[in-house]
């Protein structure tokens, strides 16, 4: 049996008009007005209008191009700085901080602006690694939306006003205030803690968009303390996930999936491997990663931890469990787990107490806690309990709250309640919010003072416990805002602003002046490790009664989801993170309902090919009840047929801004408080779903690009398979030579018409290791950023005008006629492969793409002319044409509005807006209307990393020249180098491991620079034939697959 | 008829020859001669005319003072090593004046030997006779390849004449043909009167649209260049008093050509190092480009406001308050163009006149390389670099290229140049 490879459904049912819609690639008609289907001959004025045009367009040129030359001028320093040399970036390490989450960072700042974010290796903590939300954090600081100055409430509006008056009227506010709060997502800055415990008036409540109470609470009972442990991932050799997102959202991804992923690298030589389950009931980023996965109803999540513990000898009685599937993988990695030897992990993103007392239970009896689970250094990014904040909403309510001052916490928007959260507000005497922009909770409030953004800021943060990362400014803030820190010391009568105090607060525990500075110049400073804990088993039992007494789900469930891009609302602010297509669903800015094939059967939706030709999506109406909203569907192989999955953090209030007004809907309020008060849950058990016969457009990206049937361009296999025919790709490349280089045995060279490029120097070379990618994205949003890569907007993205350089391309994998039956999903980093024998070159009537000596695939913008020949015989897909002028680069000024090309979404008018385009890479060229574009390989900052070696005469380091997809990646799954010379990383990499090794679509003799190891899944199942690479497609290619092993297929089931 | 053919093949030949001519402009790049090294290495403390005593003592007759040249040549690359070692001549060398000599270890022999050779000369005055020219070095040589753009119209003049010549010559031949003929008493048809005759109005038409042509496209091309822009700047500062009268290194104040893409014009403040003691202007007469007189005070004394300097009270200046100055940018690049000035100063080795022209002599600076593309891409084509790399004057980076290595121990390469290691490829300068 053959696995089917498949982006979409359109590929799957391979029709006729998939055939069509793939031949016709630039779909868009040229914008002539009047032009129908008549032909030019029959057309209105088709003549006229050529002429109409020619003449315009001369005429214009002439005019633009003969217009006296600006006078540009040159204004140096008055004074420069010593260290500081115009034209060259400087580095600075610090942190990112948002909603208790704490990234250390290194922040390239070119002439006094920051402009890129980069992970900071210095502790292993993070490992260098950065996510998609910490990559784009630089752009929410140029963020035209921003608050810019305090202001006061008079009337219903708004007005102005200055920090001395304001801190005047509030202080004298605080000081007749009987109960002062201080409402705050977690805070983990040591300095911040110290200050407000310096102020007992003031009491701290800290609460969590997205609740981690469950797991803080359950630890608590199990004699830990109510905190979080850190998870080693790679020490884990088997690792079950119960519906944890912990390679996308779920505590610090980053950290775990630098763990994850070195327990899934593979050495050729013995092949061994991690082995992840996932239990869950939509297919999430993490699931996608899974060898196997089992789906359930969110109902029955504590009915599956239960009878997991049940399976390793927990002593509990399990409610039953109908599904077969279902109980026979329960059974399954229960026998795993227990043979693991301790060196196995169960996580669980539940937040019911119960159900995390069940898994810590199971942690326990498999031995994970002292190896998989360390509590020597605690978690510290979420400590928001749901009662507390339940506690303060009722004394609020009852009037006991007399003053609330709001930092980072929202809970008009994300809390599930929100309606009765801004009632309540309302109610309160003094309400000050230290907001960054005009959020729904900050606009209720009386008194706003703005806090600078972290790169803008002095501070610190201890993200685990002995781990601290320090947060320092790498630019003067642009507005005028003030740490809430300053004025909570100014209120309580302190003369010492924060960024003072903190760094007395750091010269005295860091030692000296000196040691602090040196840690500052690291960015982190690490104590020892300390702490243990010891599993308190008696509040299991208890537990497992409570989960036992869990009403079973109606027909239909929901399940509310983070995504890796907008989290829980933070991203929907962020043109770069709401134009991020979501790596399962490919889909980008706005809401949509995953449903399962079967339930889209059984509401009449039909996956033929019109769903998947066109961006309209039918719209489903769900109700819980007490909320009612209709959202366009997204069909999705490998759900729980009967769960609904929509993201949280869309349907952001108007004043946020042009990115995320009027974006998606808010799913927030669909949770719901347990009925004992002891936390939020994420799902609702019983929902009505009626299909409304309406559409709306979703948009999404990749399912626009075909490989025309060509298998080869990814390639993945089983564990199984991999050990019983490890050679099989090497067989395919040793055919390759057989068939086509029969004199010489050289494949590139003999196998062509063409010369071979002369390659004296440097040959660039990326790897990039598909075990390794988890999905996660960074490495798209850091293209982003290094690259000026425009965002587009909704509208474009709808037309295929999409700009992604870096995209991940998903395949689902299925046999062929049961595509519900999902077995895996393949995510595949694509990007220019830097053909050395590059179809593009060829076909370029002007030359303006050819080869470097140094294996680059080059692009001459100003020397294109927009023909798009190269894009139509690329055959993987990659290049990227300005439809119009997104980057406002055209010599004309304000030319993003067309009357024939449409008018363009606001928010690409946002990122035109001059505080936006201060995050622009001087470095790179912004394209005008006209020109194509594609990946550079970072052609800038492998010169810059050239340059620097030229400049202290010695020969370029291995390692030092790095593209920004590869910086960004939290597993390093991205090897670049000089292919040339044998003892660079690249060089080794592929020649230890030449049986995973293939070329994309290597028959093709496109000769790429990019290589990529392909992707083993831990499974038993034996694949047969040759056809586990595949973009699907039709294809006779997998006429050629041989049923050899359908009898270990049905191995593979139990 | 076959005469005038062949004379108007001939003048397309001509006209043809003209054009190619015109379209070179070869500018070359010279090794760096003993006059720019010492400006840019030695000049700082060393009087340029070599008698006079400054920071550093007098230079000439140095080479005679020591008696073991190798040694000398040790003291100008690290003179602190020598005086470590105790060799007596340096260790009486460094008591002549208090200052103490920087260290110049990437100083080759042979540049070395230039720069003794420049100082000998220049101290024995060799060098101010009428040869001053020559010795301009690459400055000298670029500012010569300037006058290349006067050739088209010397062509052109010649041409016209030479063309009128042909022309009469024509006329003349035709007229004695048509005596010849009639005394011989052959008939011959009248000859067709010169505006009706379908020939020359053709090769006029031919002419027009070739010239016309030729002289629209250069003009098209041309747009937005900027040769020879000359605006007038906020303060008349000139670079004849600065870098060419008072010998300052360029990198004094441009020292960011030396790290960073930008040359970056200095600040207010490193101004005001040499101002805040210079505060008249005692040079020989100033003039700006139309001829008016400029009184050289009175400009410093503009600095100074913008400064924030009081001359009567020196001491009370704080820097921080100096207001920066609205230089005009001269020099403008296309945004599509990257170009870094470390890699060509501090790697290449490349002289600031050969892309700026003779600097030392210009009062307000003009623009005086065209900064087009093809005048980019022929110095690449043209400039070698520095492949020696078993020597310390070649930069290690280039060690990794080994096939040119070979060629050039087999012989099969002479040198090599920016356009071997890809300097004409389309990402060394557009990304």
């Amino acid at each position: 049996m053959s696995n089917k490879y498949w982006q979409g459904f359109g590929e799957l049912n391979d029709s006729e008009k998939f055939q069509k819609r793939v031949d016709d690639e630039f779909r868009d008609e040229l914008p002539f007005e009047d032009f129908d289907s008549k032909g030019l001959l029959d057309a209105k004025a088709p003549r006229r209008d050529f002429l109409k045009y020619l003449g315009f367009s001369t005429a214009a040129a002439t005019l633009a191009a003969s217009c006296k030359t600006k006078v540009r001028e040159a204004i140096p320093y008055g004074n420069k700085p010593d260290n500081l040399v115009p034209g060259e970036a400087k580095y600075y390490a610090t942190t990112y901080t948002q909603g208790g989450d704490a990234v250390p960072v290194i922040a390239k700042v070119r002439d006094g602006r920051p402009i890129k974010i980069e992970g900071n290796d210095y502790l292993s903590a993070t490992n260098g690694g950065t996510s998609a939300r910490v990559q784009a954090s630089v752009l929410d600081l140029y963020d035209m939306h921003r608050l810019r100055f305090p202001l006061r409430k008079a009337g219903s509006k708004f007005e102005e006003s200055m920090y001395d008056v304001l801190d005047k009227a509030i202080a004298a506010e605080l000081a007749a205030a009987g109960s002062v709060v201080l409402l705050t997502s977690t805070i983990n800055s040591p300095s911040t803690l110290e200050i407000i415990a310096k102020n007992p008036k003031i009491r701290l409540v800290q609460y969590d968009a997205v609740s981690y109470n469950g797991i803080l609470l359950a630890n608590e009972a199990s004699g830990f303390g109510r905190k979080i442990p850190s998870y080693k991932f790679d020490q884990a050799s088997v690792i079950v996930s119960l519906g944890a997102d912990f390679l996308g959202t779920w505590l610090s991804s980053e950290e775990n999936a630098a763990g994850y992923a070195k327990g899934r690298r593979i050495d050729e030589k013995n092949p061994v491997m991690s082995k992840h389950y996932q239990f869950e009931s939509f297919l999430s980023l993490t699931g996608s990663n899974a060898d196997e996965r089992f789906t359930h109803r969110p109902s029955q999540t504590g009915a599956v931890a239960l009878a997991l513990l049940a399976a390793v000898g927990g002593g509990v009685a399990a409610p039953a469990i109908t599904d077969s599937r279902l109980n026979a993988g329960i059974a399954k990695v229960a026998a795993e787990l227990k043979a693991a030897g301790g060196k196995a992990l169960v996580v669980s993103g539940s937040n019911d107490v119960n159900v995390q007392l069940v898994v810590n239970a199971i942690n326990n009896a498999i031995g994970a806690y002292g190896t998989t689970i360390d509590w020597s250094r605690a978690d510290q990014s979420r400590k928001g309990t749901d009662k507390e904040f339940a506690d303060l909403l009722a004394q609020m309510e009852g009037g006991q709250v007399d003053a609330l001052l709001i930092h980072e916490a929202n809970p008009v928007y994300d809390y599930f309640d929100g309606k009765r959260f801004a009632s309540a507000l309302s109610k309160i005497r003094t309400t000050v919010s230290f907001g960054y922009r005009m959020d729904e909770t900050t606009e209720l409030c009386k008194y706003i003072l703005p806090s600078p953004h972290y790169l803008e800021s002095w501070g610190d943060a201890e993200p685990k416990t002995g781990i601290y990362s320090f947060i320092q400014p790498t630019i003067f803030p642009l507005f005028k805002t003030r740490p809430f820190q300053t004025s909570l010391l100014k209120w309580s009568g302190s003369a010492e602003d924060y960024d003072t105090y903190v760094k007395n607060f750091w010269h005295q525990k860091a030692g000296s002046e000196t040691a602090y500075h040196k840690a500052l110049e690291n960015g982190m400073l690490e104590e020892a490790a300390s702490g243990s804990g010891s599993f308190n088993g008696s509040a299991v039992a208890a537990a497992a009664t409570a989960i036992a007494a869990h009403p079973a789900g109606g027909k239909d469930e929901l399940v509310l989801y983070e995504k890796v891009s907008i989290g829980p609302g933070y991203g929907a602010v962020n043109p770069w993170l709401q134009e991020l297509p979501d790596a399962v669903s490919k889909a980008n800015w706005g809401s949509y309902a995953l449903i399962s094939l079967p339930k889209a059967k059984e509401l009449g939706i039909v996956t033929d090919v019109d769903y998947e030709y066109y961006p309209d999506k039918p719209v489903i109406k769900i109700s819980d009840g007490k909320n009612t909203i209709e959202v366009p569907i997204l069909v999705t192989p490998g759900m729980n047929a009967n769960t609904i999955a929509i993201a949280v953090g869309y349907g952001r209030g108007e004043k946020l801004g042009k990115t995320a007004a009027g974006v998606g809907v808010n799913v927030f309020p669909f949770a719901s408080m347990a009925k004992d008060g002891s936390g939020i849950s994420y799902f609702v058990t019983n929902v009505t779903v009626a299909n409304t016969g309406r559409k709306e457009k979703v948009a999404q990206t990749q399912i626009h690009n075909s490989y025309e049937g060509r298998v080869e361009v990814v390639r993945e296999t089983t564990l199984a398979t991999y050990r019983q025919k490890p050679n099989e790709i090497l067989d395919f490349r040793n055919k390759l030579v057989e068939n086509y280089a029969k004199n010489t045995g050289d494949f590139r060279k003999e196998a062509t018409l063409y010369g071979d490029h002369e390659k004296p120097g440097i040959k660039w070379g990326m790897n990039i290791d598909m075990n390794a990618c988890t999905g996660c994205s960074a490495c798209v949003v850091a293209c982003h950023a290094e690259n000026n890569v425009p965002v587009v907007g909704k509208s474009e993205v709808l037309r295929y005008h999409d700009m992604h350089w870096l995209r991940i391309d998903r395949y689902f994998v299925s046999d062929e006629k049961d595509p519900d039956n999902l077995k895996g999903v393949v995510f595949q980093p694509m990007l220019c492969q830097h053909c050395d024998n590059a179809p593009c070159e060829n076909v370029c009537p002007v030359a303006a793409t050819n080869h470097s000596s140094e294996g680059i695939n080059q692009m001459a913008y100003n020397r294109c002319i927009g023909t798009r020949y190269c894009a139509n015989n690329c055959p993987f897909k990659v290049r990227r044409f300005n439809w119009a002028d997104y980057t406002g680069a055209d010599s004309f000024a304000n030319n993003q509005d067309q009357k024939l090309v449409g008018v363009l979404d606001p928010v690409v008018h946002q990122m035109n807006d001059a505080v936006s385009r201060m995050v622009l890479n001087p470095d790179v060229t912004v394209r005008s209307r006209g020109v194509m574009e594609k990946c550079s390989f970072c052609i800038q900052r492998l010169q810059h990393a050239k340059l620097e070696a030229k400049k202290e005469n010695r020969p370029l380091q291995d390692g030092e020249a790095k593209t920004a997809c590869q910086q960004a990646c939290a597993t390093n799954a991205i090897v670049f180098g000089d292919a040339r010379d044998a003892h660079s990383a690249i060089s080794l990499v592929r020649l230890n491991n030449p049986q995973r090794l293939f070329y994309s679509l290597e028959q093709l003799h496109v000769l790429p620079n990019v290589s990529y190891f392909s992707k083993i899944r831990n499974t038993d199942e034996i694949i047969g034939g040759n056809g586990h690479g595949a973009e699907g497609g039709h294809g006779e290619a997998h006429g050629a697959t041989v049923p050899a092993a359908e009898k270990h297929e049905e191995a593979a089931h139990h | 008829m076959t005469i005038s053919k062949y004379i108007i093949n001939r003048f397309f030949l001509i006209i043809l020859t003209l054009f190619t001519l015109s379209w070179f402009n070869t500018i070359s790049a010279q090794d760096a001669d003993g006059k720019t090294l010492f400006l840019s290495k030695c000049a700082s403390c060393h009087a340029p005319d070599m008698k006079t005593n400054s920071t550093g003592p007098a230079l000439f007759g140095v080479e005679g003072q020591w008696e073991d040249k190798s040694k000398l040549h040790e003291w100008i690359r690290n003179n602190q090593k020598l005086i470590a070692s105790g060799y007596p001549q340096a260790v009486e060398t460094s008591k002549l004046t208090a200052n103490v000599m920087s260290v110049f270890p990437d100083l080759t022999d042979p540049q070395i030997d230039a720069i003794l050779k420049y100082i000998d000369e220049k101290g024995s005055g060799k060098l101010d006779g009428g040869k001053g020219g020559q010795a301009n070095g690459p400055a000298g040589a670029a500012a010569g390849e300037g006058d290349s753009s006067q050739h088209p119209l010397l062509y052109g003049v010649i041409t016209l004449i030479l063309a009128l010549a042909a022309l009469i010559l024509i006329f003349v031949n035709r007229n004695l043909k048509k005596i010849s003929d009639d005394t011989e008493g052959k008939k011959t048809p009248d000859a067709v009167p010169f505006l009706q005759n379908k020939i020359y109005l053709a090769t006029a038409a031919i002419l027009l649209f070739i010239v016309g042509g030729y002289f629209t496209t250069k003009a098209m091309i041309n747009m937005n260049r900027q040769k020879n822009y000359e605006p007038k700047q906020p303060i008349f500062y000139s670079h004849k008093v600065h870098a060419g009268i008072n010998q300052i290194n360029c990198l004094y104040c441009h020292g960011n050509a030396w790290e960073s893409k930008t040359a970056a014009i200095p600040s207010v403040n490193v101004c005001m190092n040499c101002h805040k003691t210079i505060q008249k202007y005692n040079g020989p007469e100033l003039k700006d480009k139309n001829g008016n007189p400029v009184d050289g005070t009175a400009e410093i004394a503009k600095l100074y406001q913008y400064a924030g300097f009081d001359p009567q009270n020196p001491d009370a200046w704080d820097a921080n308050k100096a207001k920066p100055i609205d230089w005009v940018k001269i020099h403008n690049l296309p945004d599509h163009v990257y170009f870094n000035h470390s890699q060509h100063v501090r790697v290449g080795n490349v002289q600031c006149q050969t892309c700026h022209g003779e600097i030392t002599g210009m009062d307000e600076v003009h623009q005086f390389a065209e900064l087009s593309m093809g005048w980019c891409v022929n110095c690449h084509r043209q400039t070698k670099v520095n492949f020696n790399v078993d020597s310390a004057s070649g930069n290690q980076f280039y060690s990794i290229y080994e096939k040119f290595h070979n060629d050039i121990k087999s012989g099969k390469m002479d040198s090599v140049t920016v356009k071997d290691i890809g300097g004409l490829e389309c990402q060394k300068c557009h990304y």
